[in-house]
């Protein structure tokens, strides 16, 4: 499997031609910052911070797992990355540097030029994400048409070995079919291919499998890692799925209503959870053979129009403290690389200077 | 491919024959056409000579039975009134009625179409609740109301256009907006609500996460997909513009199809106003029928599952 195959060599864009490659090279592929997106309703009288101050960093070559329960903004950080919010949505404070540039601070017309190109997104559902009117061929076509200006033979090559590189069979007549004629696993490799078309740095996976049954599961992140190794291309992986993030990740990031409240390097993170959100999510996790009862989080998710004052999961949190209630914790940076958003954790090998911010 | 065809045909004549069936139950229970048909002097002996000249003394099957015979000969009987057959009155209005529908479509589609694709791509704008407004008004005025205003203003004040009767491009202009009118309002609706489903759709997102041009994502891949609801209205609508713009000919004095079944009906001219109703049935399935295999052609989904 060769994805910079010889053969299209020519209209492969090369990495060293991008610009702002030389900090693409030495700093992280994507540094996001304080991320903060907001969703105005009402004329703007009532406001939700599905994204609130998101920050974590991601090197070529790494996969970050996105975690939480739905609805705690995982995929309004990803579609925040890209530029693609919602209508009533604004990214309201932070950055999202890739390559160099910061992307909340570029035009839809600019962005344009990098989704589909530089980042790629996998949706969610396979069934659902090709256009059943047109052909495969077209569908994974349009990303090297538009953005490498690929015609003809090129670009009829370039298509066949994008489907080769996923593992579609017999790409050549495969192509011309329809999306309809195709089973979910099968569709979710065309729209991988079609996120590889434009040779990404950055893929972007929204919960890739959640829809696929669990044998072409397995395959589907085989061929991703695969894909990862051969090209460096950074991942994020967007789950609820525990166990895809120990597979599939080299550091995970928690979300909790809107919030990240702990990152960590993948090791850390499971042999030594520092939030109590995190420690319960993992308690979570079936285990085979167990005849406990499974451990379930009491209580529901806050409302993000309505969020509890202090930290958003004191209401459901076991250890919580009475600072908890009212003041909010910032980030906690600890010493074996994780990062938590959480009073307990305070002055526990800390390894930076960055306090919790007071809020009452 | 050949089995879906096939399949619709089948569908299409059993549609006719019961279309055919309750016509000629309907207009029987309109009344006797013979008192209309004889002058007011006549004696019963009269009225029962021109029921046998006309065959209404047999019984309703057997008259069923002749009429359908006759029909799948081409032959729809001779009117009551004109003493002619009806084929050759049909034939003589349908240019008339063709040019009408025709380009009230053609207005409908004009107006409709692009308005319904800038109201749903621009969501909620002012553009937007301009043309839900205008589609609500053009739902609820009447088309004779519409026609009658036409007339007051661009004929009797204005006298650019013709208040009646057919000739001239000038005289189609009037009967074909007050026509269209409608038809342009539901064509909005239906092309907004479908396009509005397709942008919220997955591969929209898809096709706007590869990065490809707003032009490219709205008019193929959007539009395609929005297509296919407002062109069956559309094949539906035409059918019915041309068949039963009934109130709009008679405004406007138009010699289409329409008045003629209004006359028809007046008169209980029961051979005419079968024939016409037969016709239009006709018309109606041809072009479901025609539409449903441009489907086949747009969505790939259809050839396949018969």
């Amino acid at each position: 499997m060769n994805v910079g195959g010889p053969d299209m060599a020519p209209h492969t864009p090369q990495r060293s031609s991008r610009p702002g490659e030389a900090a693409a090279r030495l700093g992280p592929v994507l540094e996001v910052s304080d991320l903060q997106t907001h969703f105005f309703s009402f004329g703007g009288s009532r406001v939700v911070k599905a994204v609130d101050r998101v920050s974590f960093t991601l090197h070529e070559g790494e996969t970050l797992g996105l975690v939480g329960e739905s609805g705690s903004g995982k995929t309004t950080t990803c579609l925040s990355i890209v530029g693609l919010l919602p209508r009533a949505a604004r990214i309201v404070g932070g950055s999202v540097v890739f390559e160099g540039e910061d992307l909340t601070r570029k035009s839809q017309r600019e962005l344009r030029r990098i989704r589909g190109r530089r980042i790629a997104v996998i949706l969610q559902d396979p069934m659902v994400s090709l256009n059943p009117l047109f052909t495969i061929f077209r569908q994974v076509a349009e990303p090297a048409f538009f953005h490498q200006h690929l015609r003809g033979r090129s670009l009829r090559e370039r298509v066949q070995h994008l489907l080769r590189v996923v593992r579609i069979p017999s790409p050549e007549w495969r192509m011309r079919e329809y999306p309809h004629q195709m089973s979910g696993g099968m569709r979710q490799r065309i729209v991988g291919a079609i996120a590889l078309a434009g040779g990404p740095s950055l893929v972007i996976a929204d919960e890739p499998t959640t829809n696929l049954d669990v044998t072409i599961q397995a395959q589907y992140l085989d061929l991703l890692k695969d894909i990862q190794r051969e090209t460096g291309v950074a991942l994020i992986f967007v789950t609820h799925n525990l166990g895809i993030v120990a597979k599939m990740c080299d550091k995970v990031a928690v979300m909790y209503a809107g919030k990240l409240i702990e990152r960590a390097p993948v090791r850390e993170l499971f042999d030594d959870p520092k939030h109590p959100y995190t420690r319960a999510l993992l308690g979570a996790v079936p285990k085979l053979g167990s005849k406990e009862p499974l451990y379930s989080i009491a209580g529901q998710p806050p409302n993000l129009a309505n969020l509890p004052a202090g930290c958003s999961f004191h209401p459901r949190c076991p250890e919580a403290l009475p600072r908890c209630v009212s003041e909010e914790p910032g980030d906690f940076h600890l010493g074996d690389g994780s990062v938590a958003r959480c009073w307990l954790v305070e002055g526990k090998n800390e390894a930076g200077a960055h306090r919790g911010r007071a809020r009452s | 491919m050949l089995e879906f065809v096939v399949r619709r045909v089948l569908y299409s004549i059993v549609t006719l024959f019961i279309l055919s069936a309750t016509i000629f139950l309907v207009v029987r229970f309109t009344g006797d056409p013979v008192a209309l048909m004889a002058e007011a002097s006549a004696r019963p002996e009269d009225l029962d000579r021109i029921r046998q000249q006309w065959g209404l003394d047999r019984s309703w099957p057997v008259q069923y039975l002749t009429f359908m015979q006759n029909a799948f000969k081409g032959e729809l009987g001779k009117s009551f009134n004109y003493r002619l057959p009806v084929s050759e009155l049909y034939f003589q209005r349908l240019p008339n009625s063709l040019t009408l529908g025709l380009v009230a479509t053609l207005i409908s589609l004009l107006i409709g179409v692009p308005a319904g694709i800038i109201s749903a791509v621009k969501v909620n704008s002012w553009w937007d609740n301009v043309a839900k407004g205008v589609a609500l008004l053009g739902l609820s005025i009447p088309g004779f109301w519409l026609g009658l205003v036409l007339i007051l203003v661009f004929s009797v004040w204005l006298r650019w256009l013709p208040t009646s009767g057919a000739g001239d491009w000038r005289h189609v202009v009037m009967p074909a907006l007050a026509l269209g009118w409608y038809f342009a309002a539901s064509m909005l609706r239906l092309t907004r609500s479908s396009m509005l489903e397709v942008l919220g759709s997955e591969y929209i997102k898809l096709a706007r996460l590869k990065g490809l041009p707003d032009v490219v994502v709205i008019a193929m891949h959007a539009f395609k997909n929005a297509l296919i609801p407002v062109f069956t209205l559309a094949g539906v609508n035409m059918v019915v513009m041309v068949n039963a713009a009934v109130i709009i000919e008679v405004i406007f004095a138009w010699p289409g199809i329409g008045r003629l079944l209004y006359e028809g009906i007046f008169q209980r001219d029961f051979p005419l106003v079968q024939g016409v109703v037969i016709m239009a049935g006709f018309m109606i399935v041809a072009i479901n029928l025609v539409v449903d295999i441009l489907y086949a052609f747009i969505d790939p989904r259809i050839r396949l599952t018969r």
